[in-house]
């Protein structure tokens, strides 16, 4: 156990890419946890999806020991935590089990709006606030313009900032300086009851699930019966250590400090971000604060391309599920794609996280469904129904709109930061879709709007449109503000005046038609022509508000059948079947996958 | 039932930048080796598909004209030794319009020569140069009347749907094509195949082939005018008076068996199919060795037959015979041809239907191949 006064927990904030990966690899360096030929680069980036997207997903901590220049030895907790709203609710976790952070920041770049957030819920959880300018090495850098803007924009005293280039080992003795300086030691009472939040969990096939945790009263040894308070479940702890960043076992955790415990347990649905480890016997009496069921709020239908592959793609959720509870799947069968599954997400990140990880690491080829978000929807008396309440996350499973007595459908406030000059376009995006204007300040050269927003108008495609008009600059993030009612319609689009159920989807009424005529449009492209001219519709109910008709193919045949050499021909058949075997058929048209695939994302254009 | 010979001489004087036929171009041919060589690989043939008289013969290539007409002369004399000749048999030899080949028209007609299909190509000197052909538009005329004064059957080819040509611009060829009054014309849309030269201009851009759309018009066009003078369309691309019709071609649309000799040469026996070494050098040695130029025999299910039987018979205004093939596939016509879509296309007015008779109509033989894929069976289609 470590003497409370020697311990120093604390995150490191940062815009993506501003330097939080290569800082830590140094601290890590620096202090000796590994040697030079063990780094490889990005050690806490665990998974190739975080390296190349420069994202981290799960939480991540390493103990540091340093010995600074006052001559004692601290131990350090550095935690990485994710870095995306997404997964904002293991933000707060892993913020809560800390008591700084560092704020690094471009000297280039300036403040970003990522930054501002994360700063921001650092400042609520009581954060000692440890700026840090890194990548003073670029020519670009001007940290004296990045030092006002921390103290103008964020308004926390810069002056004492430490100037680093964690790519050229500037500044890191400071840094480790500054967090043992700066950064108060953890509180915590050794003899009373224990009390341990669990910061994260993850599957690891040799030790089953792995959980994260922070000691704040009592400690945490091998051989304890414990109980998770929310979770309501006994585990016997069967291993206690910390990551340095090679797993090592320690006797036991005490108060203040941030490590990892194993207990036999299975499924990572059982060891649920924070909730309250204590001991089945004389244990604390309340749980600790801040304890939230996450939901999924995006969802989506995933299917194998090859019908065949279902089972694979059954296993292969699953065992991705077991790493990550905040997913949720249940079956879903579709006319058009087959089998396949119903899922949900915490957001669009995450949704693509997994469909990324199902493609990759268990190399499946799937089809997504455009994302949807959950409505609640309020359902008149019916003659065999009583008047109820519905929750809804497929367009599908729409309910006969002469029963809908009201829509409500998720609303979220989002902060978008953004160099002025694209100010104007962001904001008609804004007020393309439903967003209300809340706040707009400048400072410098950028501007800070805030929006209220309709989630659905986000998930569709509103991250791209951001990205491509301002080039990249302007950030974004959100947060959930609850359920408001709207005007909300099932929009289905027909091919050859059959429904297509993977198309259809639930959008404003403002916006149907705008968007079933780009549905229509887009349709007319991806279904190559067929022997006969194909109608494409998009429809409210029976009333079509969009129309495209594909026309009738021209011309596809062989001029010449040359000296009896059938074979080619026969090829050339065999070559059609084979691609109509790739195709969903409705009526007598055959669309192509990638028609769909490409239908739903409407926002790559 | 009489016999099909096909011989494939394989050499050209230049490759045309759309062919990919089994054509070669060789600074020198040995004739005799050739012609010892061609000799062997029919007399194997024949030891297989013997009995019957011969009712057409086909010199293909490559360019058969460019054939010393003395090989020519043997290798009719030697078929007529094996086989005998059914009478009225028609044999037909492809010819380029040089100078050179067709001096020899009058020799290879003693020779028993009694068809010939030139291939004229264009009526437009840029056409010509674009589709690399050796000659202009005088010589291919001058090549048609020597012909037509020396031959009883003469037909020629053009290749139409070029790039950049329009509709009128084809009214106007075709027009001019039609006055020659011959009795038989092969009129092929530009394809751009795999492997040819035209294949590699179009993907680096060099040009764009005409649009299916345009190409569509201009097939109508064609069917119009050529039935205007009747010449009837009784394949896709080709046009005769009635009676006038490739016999030869005939019997390969109609499935019905034919030998095939010389490099790359395909042939059915029964339900047995054929194939000879593509590459001249290799079929030599095949017959130096082996005595014949097979590289692949195969007995062909019946369900592969019958696939190939109506992708052969649909290209004929004709069409197929749906309870003659089911008796001689053993096939319930329910099977040869999904009936439902049938009946969908016939609606479309892309198909017809008579009794046991089935076909495609004047506006569903540009979309032969999508029709077929519809029409075909997945079953019958190996994969
Ligand atoms: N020039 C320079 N580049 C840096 C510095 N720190 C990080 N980088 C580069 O910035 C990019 C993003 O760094 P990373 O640590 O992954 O950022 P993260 O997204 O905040 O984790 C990488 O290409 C790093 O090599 C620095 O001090 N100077
Ligand atoms: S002459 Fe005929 S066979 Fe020879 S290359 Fe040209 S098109 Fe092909
Ligand atoms: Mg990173």
């Amino acid at each position: 156990m470590t003497d409370l006064a020697k311990i120093r927990n604390f995150s490191i904030i940062a815009h993506i890419d501003h330097g939080k990966s290569t800082l830590a690899d140094r601290l890590i360096q620096f202090t000796g946890g590994l040697t030079d030929r063990e780094m490889s680069e990005q050690v806490l980036d665990n998974m190739d999806i975080e390296r190349e997207r420069g994202i981290t997903i799960k939480a991540q901590t390493v103990r540091l020991t340093y010995t600074a220049k006052d001559g004692e030895t601290y131990e350090l907790n550095l935690m990485d935590t994710p870095g995306h709203v997404d997964f904002a609710y293991e933000v707060s976790r892993s913020l809560a089990a800390c008591e700084g952070a560092l704020l690094v920041v471009d000297a280039a770049q300036g403040v970003e709006a990522q930054t501002l957030a994360n700063v921001y819920q650092s400042i609520e959880h009581d954060h000692e606030i440890v700026p840090v300018i890194n990548k003073i090495d670029l020519p670009a850098a001007e940290p004296e313009k990045v030092r006002a803007e921390i103290e103008d924009i964020i308004g926390i005293d810069a002056s004492e900032a430490v100037l680093a280039s964690a790519k050229s080992g500037i500044g890191i003795e400071e840094v480790l300086e500054a967090v043992v300086s700066k950064i108060p030691p953890p509180q915590g009472d050794r003899d009373a009851p224990l009390k341990a939040m669990l910061v994260d969990s993850w599957y690891d096939p040799y030790l089953g699930v792995v959980i994260l945790v922070r000691v704040m009263d009592g400690a945490i040894r091998k051989g304890l019966h414990v109980k998770f308070m929310q979770g309501g479940t006994e585990h016997l702890i069967d291993r206690v250590g910390c990551f340095t960043p090679k797993r090592t076992d320690l006797p036991e955790l005490g108060p203040g400090e941030i490590g990892f415990i194993t207990a036999q347990i299975k499924e990572v649905d059982e060891a649920k971000v924070g909730d309250t480890i204590t001991t089945v016997k004389g244990g604390a009496a309340s749980a600790l604060p801040g304890y939230k069921e996450v939901q999924p709020v995006v969802f989506c239908g995933i299917f194998p391309v090859d019908a065949a592959d279902f089972e694979k793609l059954r296993e292969s959720i699953a065992r991705l599920r077991l790493n990550d509870a905040s997913f949720s799947f249940e079956m879903e069968s579709s006319a058009a794609l087959g089998f396949g599954f119903r899922c949900g997400f915490l957001g669009l990140l995450h949704l693509e996280i997994i469909q990324e990880r199902l493609t990759r690491e268990y190399d499946l080829d799937l089809i997504t469904t455009a994302p949807s978000v959950v409505y609640r929807i309020q359902l008149r008396k019916s003659r065999t129904d009583d008047a109820r309440e519905i929750m809804l996350h497929n367009p599908a499973d729409y309910p006969d709109p002469s029963r809908i007595e009201q829509i409500d459908e998720p609303w979220i406030k989002a902060t978008i930061y953004t160099p002025d000059e694209y100010l104007g376009s962001i904001l008609k995006l804004c007020q393309d879709r439903r967003g209300i204007q809340i706040d707009l300040t400048y400072v410098g050269g950028r501007a800070q709007v805030t929006y209220e927003l309709p989630l659905n108008e986000v998930v569709f495609d509103f991250y791209d449109r951001l990205k491509s008009i301002s080039r990249g600059y302007a950030s974004f993030d959100y947060e959930q503000i609850g359920l408001r009612e709207g005007d909300l319609v099932k929009m289905s689009i027909l091919v050859n005046n059959e429904p297509v159920d993977a198309l259809s989807m639930i959008v404003h009424r403002s916006v149907a038609e705008a968007r079933g005529r780009h549905m229509c449009e887009r349709l007319k492209d991806l279904i190559p022509r067929h022997l006969f001219k194909i109608p494409v519709q998009a429809a409210i109910g029976g009333k079509v508000i969009a129309r495209e008709t594909i026309a009738a193919m021209r011309k596809d045949v062989t001029a010449k059948c040359y000296g009896g050499d059938i074979t080619r021909k026969k090829k050339l058949l065999e070559k059609q079947k084979k691609g109509k075997a790739k195709m969903r058929e409705y009526g007598n048209v055959s669309i192509p996958q990638e028609a769909f695939i490409a239908a739903l994302r409407m926002g790559e254009e | 039932m009489a016999r099909a010979l096909y011989i494939h001489w394989p050499f050209c004087l230049k490759k045309c930048p759309y062919c990919d036929f089994n054509s070669h171009v060789r600074a020198t041919v040995e004739v005799d080796r050739w012609k010892a060589a061609l000799l062997a690989d029919m007399r194997h043939e024949a030891t297989l598909a013997g009995g019957e008289a011969l009712g057409s013969i086909f010199f293909g290539g490559g360019t058969p004209s460019l054939m010393p007409p003395d090989l020519v002369d043997a290798l009719l004399g030697e078929a007529e030794r094996l086989w005998g000749f059914a009478p009225g048999v028609e044999i037909t030899l492809e010819a380029n319009p040089s100078s050179v080949e067709t001096a020899n028209f009058r020799i290879l007609k003693n020779a028993g020569i009694n068809r010939v299909s030139i291939g004229i190509q264009s009526l437009d000197n840029e056409a010509l140069g674009f589709l690399g052909r050796l000659h202009n538009v005088k010589e291919a005329l001058t090549a048609l009347e020597t012909a037509q004064s020396i031959f009883e059957r003469v037909g020629f080819d053009l290749i139409y749907a070029r790039p950049g040509q329009s509709l009128d611009q084809w009214r106007a060829e075709l027009l001019r094509a039609l006055s020659f009054g011959t009795g038989h014309l092969s009129l092929y849309q530009l394809t751009i195949e795999d492997g040819t030269r035209f294949a590699t201009d179009v993907r680096q851009g060099k040009f764009v082939p005409l649009d299916d759309d345009e190409a569509a018009d201009m097939f109508a066009l064609t069917s119009e005018l050529t039935s205007a003078v009747g010449l009837l369309p009784y394949e896709i691309s080709n046009h005769a008076w009635k009676g006038e019709e490739s016999r030869h071609n005939l019997t390969y649309w109609r499935y019905q068996d034919y030998c095939g000799i010389g490099p790359g040469a395909h042939g059915r026996r029964g339900q047995i199919a054929t194939v000879r070494h593509r590459k001249p050098e290799n079929w030599l040695e095949a017959i130096a060795s082996y005595g014949h130029g097979i590289s692949e025999e195969r007995a062909l299910p019946t369900s592969e037959q019958a696939s190939e039987a109506l992708l052969m018979g649909l290209r004929l205004r004709e069409g197929i015979d749906l309870d003659m093939l089911s008796q001689r596939f053993a096939i319930s016509a329910g099977k040869l041809v999904d009936a439902a879509r049938l009946d969908f296309y016939t609606q479309q007015g892309l198909m017809w239907q008579n009794g046991h008779r089935i076909g495609v109509t004047g506006a569903g033989m540009p979309l032969l191949d999508a029709l077929l894929g519809e029409l075909v069976p997945a079953e019958l289609v190996s994969a």
